[in-house]
C-alpha cells in the first residue's frame, strides 16, 4: 500500500527484535470484546486514480462560485487570492510542520506568526494580536469569556447587527457556562439604540461593523457608553478587507477586536478552514487566549522568536487556563499574512475601494428597479435588499438562471418576519456582466 | 550506517552577510517592505460618491508591502528555517505526525469543494453534503457509534462539544445542579481539564495504578452522585491500552455519569478496535492526527465527535438529514434537543475532503494496516532502546507510542531537555517532552506507520549514540545543544518577562531591551 513503507520482510524482522510472533500479541491488553472480528461496512483501499474519480464526481455536484454570477457573503467572501499565496503555503516546511514548540527549528513559523500578529494589530489599530483562533465566531465567544475574567461580571449584550450564527455560538457557550446574554432584536434597518441598553451589569457589548446586514457603525459613542459603565467593547469584523477602507475599531475605542480573516488569503472552502483574528490592549494581554509568538534572543545573542506567555494556555495551566484552545489555524493565518504582504497598505486600500465601488455600482442599478429597496444608507461591499416576496424562493429561481444572488435573511433568522430580505455581497471578482445578469435575473423572476 | 563520526564544523568562518551558504538570515517583513509597494495589481476603481457613512479611514494603516519576487524570497527563506514531516521523522508522542498525502491537497483544491460558499442554496451543494455524509459514515463505522457532530474545528473544540452534550443530557435529566464534577486522570492532556473548567465543572483527579493505567476500582471510588462524566484517553497518554476500559465505562454509566473519550491516540486502534464497544458516550477524532490532514505549523485541524445513542439527541447544529435523494442541513436548534452551535457555518470542510481522500485511499484494510504498523514501529523502538533507556512502568508492550522517563539520565548531568536539544543537532525533531506529567522527565515517542525500517533503524541508532555519550560524561554535546540549528537555545524567560509581541515603527531590538 503506497503510504506504508514497511514490507512483510521488514515486519517479520521487527517482530523478531521485539520478541513476539505477530502484531496481534501487541494488542494483548485490549479486551477481546473490543477487537473487531466481523468485516466492517467499508470499502477496501483504492488507487489514486479511483480516489480522484470518486471525489471529482462529488465535486461536480456542487455549483462553484466561479461558474455563476456570485453575490453571496454574510460572513465569508469570495476574493481573488494571488497564485503565490497557495504555492507558498504548500511548501513542505510550512504545510507539514508541527506547532513551533522547538523554536530552534521553527523560526520560519515563529517569524511568520510574529509578522501576522503585527499585521492584525496594525489593521485593527490595536496594541497586540494573537497567532489566530479557529474562526471569527469562536473568537467572538472567547472574547466574551475574556471580558468576564477582566470585569468580574458575567453578562454580555449582543447588537442586533451581529451575525446570527456568531450570536448563537456566544449564546451556546454562555448557556452551558451559566453566563447571561442579552440579545437586541435583529436590526435589519441599522437603527437600534444600543447605548440605551448599556448598564453596570454588563461585562461587554458586542457590535459588528460592517454588520451582517451591511450597515457601517460608528463605535465611538458605544465605546464611551461602555467605559462609563465599566464594561468592555468587543468589535467584530467579518470582512477583513473592509479594514482597508474604514476607520479601524481600535481608533473608535474598542477594547477587543475579533474577526474573520478568511477574506484575505483563504478560499471559501464551504465554511472552513477559516482563521479567527483576535486583538486587544496591551494591558489585557495576560487574559488573552491563544498562542503568542514573541521576540527574544538565542544563546549567541541573535534575534529569535518563540511562543511565549504560555502560562495562559492549557498545556501549562490546565484547568486554570484562559481557554482550552491548542491547535488553531496556523496555515490559514500564514495565507492571510502572505496575501497581506503582497497587497501592502497600498494594494489593500485599492482593493477595498474597488469592493466598495462594485457594491455602489450594483446599488445604483437596483435603485432603478421599482419593486426592491436597499435598506442601507452606508455599506462597505454588502447591503440588504427588501424584495416584494420571499427571498429564499427568489434565490432558488435565480440560481437556476446561473446567479447566486445572496443570502436570504430567513436562512440565518427563520421565523423573524424578515423573509423578504436578501443580503447581497460584491467583491473585486464581480464584473459589470455579473451585475447585469443579477438585475436581469431579478427582473425576470419578480 | 555510519562508521565514523561526522566532522564537527563549529569553527566555520564568519561571513559578511551573516548567511552560511544555504542557511540564510531573513529580516522581518517590516524591515524590508515599503509602505508604497504592492505585489498585486488591483484594477482601477471608477470614481463614485462613497456611501461610507463618514467612516472612511483617515490614518494610514502602516502596513508595508513587497513585490511578488520579494514576497517569494521572503517566505521561501523563512520556510527553510523549519523542520517538517516531509523532511524528517517527528517522534512526537500524542501528535501522530504521519505523512500528509499530496493527493489530499489536490482534492481539497477542486473548485467544486474550494470555491463553494457555505450559505449557497442547499440544492447547489449536494456534493459537499455528500462528502460530509460519507466521512460521517466512515467515522461512525470505525468507532461503532450512531451519531456524529462534524462541526468542531479542532480536538479541544471537539472536547468542548462532547462535554457540552454531556452537560445538556444531565440537565435534561434534571441533575444539572447536582452533577458538577468531572473525573480526569493526572496523565490527561491539558485540554481535558481546561475544557471541563470552561463549562463550570470542577476536576477530581483519578490516580493511576503503578503500571500507568487507570483501575476500575479507583474510578468506582471516585464516582458519586456529584459526577457528571469521566474523561479518559484510550490508549492512554502513557501509550498503554486501558485494560479495564469496559468496566470503567460500565461503572460510570451505573453511577449515572457519562464517558468522554479523548480520541487523540486513535491511530493505535483504528480499524482494529472500536471505541463504541468500550462504552464511550462521546469521542473526538483529530483528523489532523489519525487521518493525515497536515499540521500546517499549528492548524487548521478538525475534531469531529462521535456520539452514543444516549447523547445523539443533544448533538449541535448543523447536522445532516437525508430526505430521499436529497441531503438537508438542519441549522437551527429550535424544535430539537440540540445544545446549540459550536461555530459559524458547517465545520472544516477542507479537512473533511482531505480525510475522506485518505480513508478512500487506505480503505478499511489500509486503515487497520496503518494502526498495526504504527503499533509495530513503536514496539520496535521500545525493543531497540530498552537496554539503554528506562521505561517508567517496566518493559511491556506499548501501543503506538512508547514512554521513557529520565531515570537512566540520573547522574549524567543531562536532562530530558538537554537530550532533546542534542537530537536537533542530529537532524531530528525531539520527541514529546515532559508529558504526561505523571512521569519524571517524560519522553514520549510515536514514530507512526509512515517510517521505513531504515528510518527507524537510523533513529534508534542515533538515540543509542546519544545515550552512550550521556553515560560517558560528554555533557557538552547536550548542554551546548543545539549548535547546528538556525538558532541556538532561545531565552524564554526574557520573552515572557519583557513580552515583545509585535514589531513597532521606530523601535529597534536594543531600544526595546531597555
Amino acid at each position: 500500500m503506497r503510504y506504508h513503507p514497511l514490507s512483510d520482510a521488514d515486519r517479520q524482522a521487527m517482530l523478531a527484535t521485539i520478541g513476539v510472533a505477530d502484531v496481534a500479541a501487541l494488542y494483548s491488553d485490549a479486551p477481546a470484546s473490543t477487537l473487531i472480528r466481523e468485516p466492517l461496512d467499508l470499502p477496501r483501499h483504492k488507487s489514486e486514480i479511483e480516489v480522484e474519480r470518486h471525489l471529482k464526481q462529488l465535486a461536480a455536484r456542487n455549483m462553484a462560485a466561479g461558474d455563476a454570477a456570485f453575490f453571496v457573503g454574510a460572513g465569508a467572501y469570495r476574493h481573488h487570492v494571488p497564485a503565490s499565496v497557495d504555492h507558498l503555503i504548500q511548501r513542505s516546511e510550512f504545510l507539514t510542520s508541527y506547532t513551533p514548540y522547538q523554536p530552534e527549528i521553527s523560526q520560519g513559523t515563529l517569524q511568520t506568526l510574529f509578522e501576522f500578529q503585527t499585521q492584525v494589530a496594525l489593521l485593527t489599530a490595536m496594541e497586540v494580536a494573537n497567532a489566530s483562533m479557529y474562526d471569527g465566531s469562536t473568537a467572538t465567544a472567547e472574547a466574551v469569556l475574556m471580558t468576564h475574567r477582566l470585569t468580574g461580571r458575567r453578562r454580555a449584550l449582543l447588537s442586533g447587527g451581529l451575525h446570527p450564527q456568531y450570536a448563537e455560538v456566544v449564546r451556546t457557550i454562555s448557556r452551558l457556562a451559566e453566563d447571561a446574554v442579552v440579545d437586541m432584536p435583529p436590526d435589519a434597518s441599522g437603527v437600534e439604540d444600543l447605548i440605551a441598553r448599556i448598564d453596570d451589569s454588563l461585562s461587554c457589548v458586542v457590535v459588528q461593523t460592517p454588520d451582517v446586514f451591511g450597515h457601517l457603525r460608528d463605535l465611538t459613542p458605544i465605546a464611551e457608553a461602555c467605559h462609563r459603565h465599566g464594561a468592555l467593547l468587543i468589535a467584530v469584523v467579518t470582512e477583513a478587507v473592509s479594514l482597508g477602507l474604514l476607520t479601524p475599531p481600535g481608533d473608535m475605542g474598542a477594547d477587543i477586536v475579533v474577526g474573520e480573516g478568511q477574506s484575505i488569503g483563504n478560499a471559501l472552502n464551504f465554511g472552513g478552514p477559516y482563521v479567527g483574528l483576535f486583538a486587544t490592549r496591551q494591558e489585557f494581554v495576560r487574559q488573552m487566549p491563544g498562542r503568542l509568538a514573541g521576540e527574544s534572543v538565542d544563546a549567541d545573542g541573535r534575534r529569535a522568536f518563540v511562543l511565549t506567555l504560555s502560562t495562559r494556555e492549557q498545556h501549562i495551566r490546565r484547568d486554570k487556563a484562559t481557554s482550552n484552545i491548542c491547535t488553531n489555524s496556523g496555515l490559514c493565518a500564514l495565507a492571510f499574512s502572505i496575501h497581506l504582504t503582497l497587497l501592502g497598505q497600498a494594494g489593500l486600500t485599492r482593493l477595498a475601494r474597488l469592493n466598495h465601488v462594485n457594491a455602489v455600482a450594483l446599488a445604483e442599478l437596483l435603485e432603478r428597479v421599482p419593486s426592491v429597496e436597499i435598506l442601507n444608507k452606508s455599506f462597505f461591499n454588502e447591503f440588504t435588499l427588501r424584495l416584494p416576496g420571499d427571498a429564499a424562493a427568489l434565490v432558488e429561481k435565480m440560481a437556476a438562471k446561473g446567479v447566486l444572488a445572496g443570502v436570504p435573511v430567513s436562512r440565518l433568522l427563520p421565523g423573524a418576519g424578515l423573509d423578504d430580505l436578501l443580503i447581497v455581497a460584491n467583491t473585486e471578482t464581480n464584473t459589470p456582466d455579473d451585475r447585469a445578469a443579477f438585475v436581469a435575473a431579478l427582473k425576470d423572476t419578480l | 550506517m555510519l562508521d565514523r563520526p561526522v566532522q564537527n564544523h563549529d569553527e566555520a568562518p564568519g561571513t559578511f552577510t551573516g548567511n552560511r551558504g544555504l542557511d540564510q538570515e531573513e529580516p522581518l517583513l517590516f524591515e524590508i517592505g515599503r509602505l508604497e509597494t504592492t505585489g498585486v495589481d488591483v484594477d482601477d476603481a471608477p470614481d463614485v460618491t462613497p456611501r461610507l457613512g463618514g467612516l472612511e479611514r483617515k490614518t494610514p494603516i502602516g502596513l508595508p508591502g513587497l513585490s511578488e519576487p520579494e514576497t517569494m524570497r521572503h517566505y521561501v527563506r523563512l520556510s527553510r528555517r523549519n523542520y517538517s514531516i516531509d523532511a524528517g521523522l517527528y517522534p512526537l508522542g500524542s501528535c501522530t505526525m504521519k505523512h500528509n498525502p499530496r493527493g489530499n491537497e489536490k482534492m481539497a483544491r477542486l473548485d467544486g469543494f474550494a470555491d463553494v460558499h457555505p450559505l449557497q442554496p442547499v440544492s447547489t451543494v449536494q456534493g459537499a453534503l455528500a462528502v460530509m455524509e460519507q466521512l460521517a459514515h466512515w467515522l461512525m463505522t470505525l468507532t461503532n457509534t450512531h451519531a456524529i457532530a462534524l462541526s468542531p474545528k479542532a480536538g479541544a473544540h471537539g472536547e468542548l462539544c462532547g462535554m457540552m452534550a454531556i452537560k445538556s443530557a444531565i440537565a435534561a435529566r434534571g441533575e444539572g445542579a447536582a452533577r458538577t464534577v468531572v473525573l480526569i486522570p493526572q496523565s490527561a492532556h491539558g485540554t481535558n481539564p481546561a475544557t471541563a473548567a470552561l463549562l463550570g465543572f470542577s476536576v477530581r483527579v483519578v490516580p493511576a495504578a503503578a503500571d500507568g493505567t487507570v483501575r476500575a476500582e479507583a474510578v468506582r471510588a471516585a464516582l458519586g452522585p456529584d459526577v457528571a462524566a469521566i474523561m479518559l484517553t484510550n490508549p492512554n497518554t502513557c501509550g498503554l491500552f486501558e485494560r479495564e476500559i469496559v468496566e470503567i465505562a460500565d461503572a460510570a454509566h451505573e453511577a449515572g455519569a457519562y464517558f468522554y473519550c479523548d480520541g487523540a491516540n486513535f491511530n493505535a486502534i483504528a480499524g482494529v478496535a472500536r471505541p463504541g464497544d468500550f462504552g464511550v458516550d462521546a469521542m473526538h477524532i483529530n483528523l489532523h492526527k489519525t487521518f493525515s490532514t497536515p499540521h500546517g505549523g499549528g492548524g487548521p485541524g478538525a475534531g469531529p465527535v462521535v456520539l452514543s445513542q444516549r447523547l445523539a439527541p443533544f448533538a449541535p447544529v448543523p447536522f445532516l438529514r437525508r430526505d430521499g435523494e436529497r441531503l438537508e442541513l438542519v441549522e437551527h436548534a429550535e424544535g430539537t434537543q440540540s445544545f446549540g452551535r459550536m461555530t459559524a457555518f458547517h465545520g472544516q470542510m477542507g479537512m473533511f475532503v482531505r480525510a475522506l481522500a485518505y480513508l478512500l485511499a487506505h480503505g478499511v484494510d489500509g486503515v487497520a494496516q496503518a494502526s498495526r504498523d504504527a503499533v509495530l514501529a513503536a514496539n520496535y523502538v521500545r525493543a531497540a532502546l530498552r537496554d539503554v533507556m528506562t521505561q517508567p512502568f517496566g518493559d511491556r508492550p506499548c501501543m503506538h507510542e512508547v514512554l521513557f522517563d529520565d531515570a537512566w539520565l540520573k547522574g549524567t548531568g543531562v536532562s530530558t531537555l538537554d537530550f532533546a536539544k542534542a537530537m536537533i543537532d542530529e537532524g531530528y525533531h525531539p520527541m514529546t517532552m515532559y508529558f504526561p506529567l505523571v512521569v519524571h522527565g517524560a519522553m514520549l515517542i510515536e514514530p507512526t506507520e509512515s517510517e521505513s525500517k531504515a528510518s527507524l533503524d537510523l533513529f534508534v541508532a542515533t538515540l543509542r549514540d546519544l545515550a552512550r555519550s550521556a553515560r560517558e560524561g560528554d555533557t557538552k554535546r547536550f548542554t551546548d545543544a543545539p549548535r547546528l540549528a538556525p538558532r541556538r537555545r532561545v531565552d524564554e524567560t526574557l520573552a515572557a518577562r519583557k513580552p515583545v509581541l509585535r514589531w513597532r515603527a521606530g523601535e529597534t531590538a536594543s531600544s526595546r531591551a531597555t
